[in-house]
């Protein structure tokens, strides 16, 4: 049985990049609790762009949790409370009638606001840009047990890639750190056969472009609650571990290990 | 109405230039990982000290003991005036007297000014990496402690200065009856003054949250990471703060009263 919620909405509306934005107040009502949180947003934009009104801008894409693209501070959470869930996982079962909603943009000074609840995430591409892939020579694929991965290994690397690059680990850090982000990118590749040859360039790369537009890690641990993908904070250490082992390595001496 | 956009995205404007790399281990320094790291090295040897100082100040409840001196004879003097005569005779006579103690000294200021510059260019990045959030935030792991790490830095910065102004230096809020090397008698004039009394029990609060944050968050920092012993890691620090807030707490509640006090 489906029940019916009247919400009292506190949105953050914003023209543009540089414009004043402020918290604008819309009442939902007549919203299932079957709806998902952006299947409530698009009710209200409906009844907006029906009352000739500018709807509300937000970011989504697949609403299935893997793409990355949704992502908003609900009620001083990112995602919302609900634990490794993306925003368009978020049911509106999870509230309950009568509840006031606050709906924030991510705000960091790396992730300047488009419109309304829309920012521009492009510096977590560049961390990418830096390092996140391997140089491979492309060809025929490899046999899949050409390489040997032990269960573990594999296990950890695929944690580690659950990323969806959302940047709620940014959003929920009090110091707009990039470290979970990166982090993950970093360990996914860094803790495979196939991402050993470029280990440590890849890791100064990434963590010294991250450091161009993030804040550093005070390990409060945020972003991993704040994370969809419930990614581990120990990959922050891991990183850690293999930046000042890529320091203290002297690469053109690494044919030595 | 057309769509705004914009005509660069935000990648193509860092918040910092990358600046050219210093020889080996500066380059360290330079990156916040690196600052990371000098913090959390820092903090062990200040921590060490802390542990140290503790433990060393437990002597105050040996009270009077009989102690042999350096001329040969038998005299009555309080066990921890000893142990501070002790500390400055460390290594005599392979060094001269306070050699030891002064390298000592010196190794622990140049940690505290390394993790003092750290802390202050750490805030200072991630202050400038920050948007602050216009409606309250709803903090899910982030405790008090992790919070007010730098409000409890200065806390005990401050702490320190007044710390040694009352029992080293003699000067500011020591007691009248200050006295060099006349350690447990300085302790009990200086902390049987309540207000004295409260300013340290107040500190050494905000040393504890500060040490219940620091003591787990290096291992972070550091990279020492292993699962089996990642679940141990809260209740170190935990006990860590614990041990060092009883017994440094302790004091100024003995002097107050009445259990530490002079004939």
């Amino acid at each position: 049985m489906s029940k019916i919620l009247n919400l009292t909405l506190q949105v953050w509306r914003q023209a543009g990049p540089n414009k004043p934005g402020t918290f604008e107040t819309y009442q939902a009502n007549g919203i299932s609790d079957d709806a998902s949180f952006l299947e409530m947003l698009d009710i209200v934009n409906e009844r907006l762009i029906a009352d000739n009104k500018i709807p509300i801008e937000f970011p989504h894409d697949c609403r299935e949790g893997i793409c990355g693209t949704c992502g908003v501070m609900i009620n001083g959470q990112a995602h919302g409370h609900e634990r490794g869930t993306a925003t368009c996982q978020l049911h509106m079962r999870k509230f309950s009638d009568g509840d006031t909603i606050v709906v924030e943009p991510w705000r960091a000074k790396a992730f300047p606001i488009v419109r309304d609840l829309v920012v521009d995430r492009s510096p977590l591409d560049a961390v990418i840009a830096a390092g996140g892939f391997i140089t491979a020579p492309t060809g025929t694929a490899n046999d899949a047990n050409d390489i040997r991965i032990p269960k573990e290994v594999a296990d950890s690397a695929m944690d580690a890639a659950a990323c969806i690059g959302c940047g709620a680990c940014v959003a929920a850090c009090p110091n707009s750190a990039g470290q979970l982000f990166t982090s993950a990118k970093i360990w996914h590749l860094n803790s495979l056969p196939q991402g050993q040859a470029e280990r440590y360039k890849r890791t100064e790369a990434m963590v010294e472009t991250m450091e161009q537009f993030f804040g550093s890690c005070t390990n409060h641990g945020e972003c991993s609650e704040a994370c969809p993908k419930e990614i581990s904070l120990d990959f922050i250490a891991y990183m850690n571990r293999d930046y000042i082992k890529a320091k203290v390595k002297n690469r053109r001496l690494a044919s030595q290990s | 109405m057309a769509a705004p956009t914009l005509a660069k995205n935000s990648a193509d404007t860092p918040l910092r230039k990358k600046r050219r790399e210093l020889p080996f281990p500066l380059n360290l320094y330079q990156t916040a990982v690196g600052k990371k790291w000098v913090m959390a090295l820092t903090g062990i040897m200040l921590l060490g000290f802390v542990v140290f100082h503790m433990v060393g100040n437990l002597k105050v409840y040996l009270g009077e003991v009989q102690h042999l001196s350096p001329e040969g004879e038998y005299v009555t003097d309080y066990d921890i005036n000893i142990y501070g005569e002790f500390l400055r005779d460390l290594l005599v006579p392979l060094l001269p007297r306070t050699y030891l103690l002064w390298i000592l000294r010196l190794g622990l200021i140049a940690a505290f000014a390394l993790h003092l510059h750290s802390a202050i260019s750490l805030s200072k990045m991630n202050l400038e990496s920050n948007n602050r959030y216009e409606s309250k935030r709803d903090w899910v792991a982030a405790n008090f402690a992790s919070r007010s790490m730098r409000w409890t830095g200065p806390i005990i910065f401050l702490y320190l200065l007044f710390h040694l102004a009352d029992l080293t230096w003699g000067v500011g809020a020591a007691s009248s009856e200050w006295e060099r090397g006349e350690v447990y008698q300085n302790l009990v004039h200086s902390m049987s003054r309540p207000g004295i009394a409260i300013v340290y029990i107040v500190c050494n609060v905000a040393l504890c949250v500060h040490i219940f944050h620091g003591a787990y968050s290096m291992f972070q920092s550091l990279g020492i990471n292993n699962p089996v012993y990642n679940q141990l890691r809260r209740g170190f620090a935990a006990g860590l703060a614990l041990l060092i807030l009883v017994g440094n707490l302790s004091f100024p509640i003995a002097i107050l009263a009445g259990i530490v006090d002079l004939p």
